[in-house]
């Protein structure tokens, strides 16, 4: 349901400020979400200042200063650090995006960071990723076909089959366009999202599948698929330019084209 | 309905025992987008033509009632409350109205690119003024 304000125990308070070093010249402030399930307090902001001349571009390169040289109890995800691994999905200046692709200089004013919108946060900057996954996993993310594979190769796809597929197989399920949809933050539970429909939709266009009929019985469902409003937040904010919300309209097409 | 993600707000603390997690902020930091902003507008809108619908009745009904009838809700129509609500009303009508036609090229998958959603977004709200404009120009000329 949709609760426009956040439960008691999420509201967030003034944390404490670590002052820039000495000498330091180009000062930028990171106003950076907090939360420890080991002390008896509410979510709050603390506030790093950094100095730039000292630190990489990018916001990642920002935290991990701050967890090495400020403040090791500061908790986010992070792995591959170019874009590909999406763990260090988070919401940076008030959109969702990957802290590795968001250069520092193209915030305004202070950094603020956290974590991806409307999620049971486990520690600081990890939010509870499991319904997210679960519902990957219901879409049935693979290959399913009853014709057997060539016995002397593989499933072969025409160039224009193939070109189906992009714009979708570059997903790295980051999660940032799902948690960034409204209609995810009041109806999560039901509603898949738009990443975990990219996703299915990937299955959908893929020439090789025989499972399409299948495939849209589940997800012909007044939550399921038709919460989607078509607001776009997801297309706005994915961080590898993709586009969820065209893949969901696709989706609604063949629904109305199989009817006949 | 219970909602399956209250089960994820179950943590742990280092300890082992169970602690409750918070909601990570939403509304309150998410930036307001081009897409999200016509969104939210159309739902508003859509809410107000309903409940400005219960005065267009009244005033048609009182005009199909009689003169006296008519008179009553002329003199609440036309105060300028009546005026206000009026020109809202007129206003959340062509929002709707051409904010429907861009939900429309949606659904038959046309309009999905970040630009082409942001101009036909400016394109509403142009439309929405004009037409608004229009309405009023022609409904104040012939009752003046």
């Amino acid at each position: 349901m949709a609760e426009f304000t956040l439960p008691k125990n999420s509201k967030v308070v003034e944390g404490q400020r670590y002052k820039a070093p000495a000498g330091a010249k180009r000062v930028q402030e990171f106003r950076i979400y907090r939360w420890n399930p080991d002390d008896e307090k509410n979510p709050h902001t603390d506030i790093y200042e950094i100095d730039l001349d000292a630190c990489g571009p990018m916001v990642l390169d920002a935290l991990i200063k701050i967890k090495n040289e400020v403040d090791s109890t500061l908790t986010f995800r992070r792995s591959c650090r170019e874009g590909i691994c999406g763990s260090c999905a988070m919401n940076i200046d008030g959109t969702n995006t990957l802290a590795c692709l968001k250069p520092i200089e193209a915030v305004k004013g202070a950094v603020k960071i956290n974590p991806l919108p409307h999620m049971a946060v486990v520690k600081d900057l990890v939010p509870d990723l499991t319904q997210a996954y679960a519902q990957y996993r219901s879409i049935e993310p693979w290959l399913q076909s009853e014709t057997p594979p060539p016995p002397d190769g593989e499933r072969l796809q025409s160039v224009e089959e193939r070109a189906k597929l992009d714009g979708m197989w570059e997903c790295i399920l980051c999660f940032c366009c799902t948690t960034s949809c409204p209609s995810y933050w009041w109806n999560g539970d039901r509603y898949l999202g738009p990443a975990v429909l990219l996703a299915a939709y990937r299955w959908i266009a893929d020439s090789r599948d025989e499972h399409t009929g299948d495939r849209l019985d589940a997800l012909e469902d007044p939550f399921k698929l038709y919460r989607c409003h078509t607001i776009m937040n997801c297309t706005e904010t994915c961080p590898k330019g993709l586009n969820p919300a065209k893949a969901i309209g696709e989706i609604k097409k063949l629904m109305v084209q199989r009817q006949g | 309905m219970p909602d399956v993600r209250d089960a994820l707000s179950i943590g742990k603390r280092s300890d082992g025992s169970l602690v409750r997690r918070p909601l990570s902020p939403h509304l309150q930091i998410y930036k307001p987008q081009v897409s999200s902003a016509t969104s939210i507008i159309n739902r508003v809108t859509g809410i107000a033509l309903s409940v400005g619908l219960i005065l267009m009745v009244w005033w048609l009904v009182a005009a199909a009632s009689g003169p006296k009838s008519f008179a009553t809700a002329q003199g609440f129509v036309g105060s300028p409350i009546g005026l206000i609500l009026m020109f809202g009303w007129t206003l959340a009508l062509w929002y709707h109205f051409f904010n429907g036609i861009r939900h429309l090229l949606w659904d038959i998958g046309w309009g999905f690119e970040i630009k082409t959603s942001h101009q036909t977004a400016m394109i509403v709200v142009a439309a929405t003024v004009v037409m608004t404009v229009i309405c009023w120009i022609i409904g104040l000329a012939v009752w003046l």
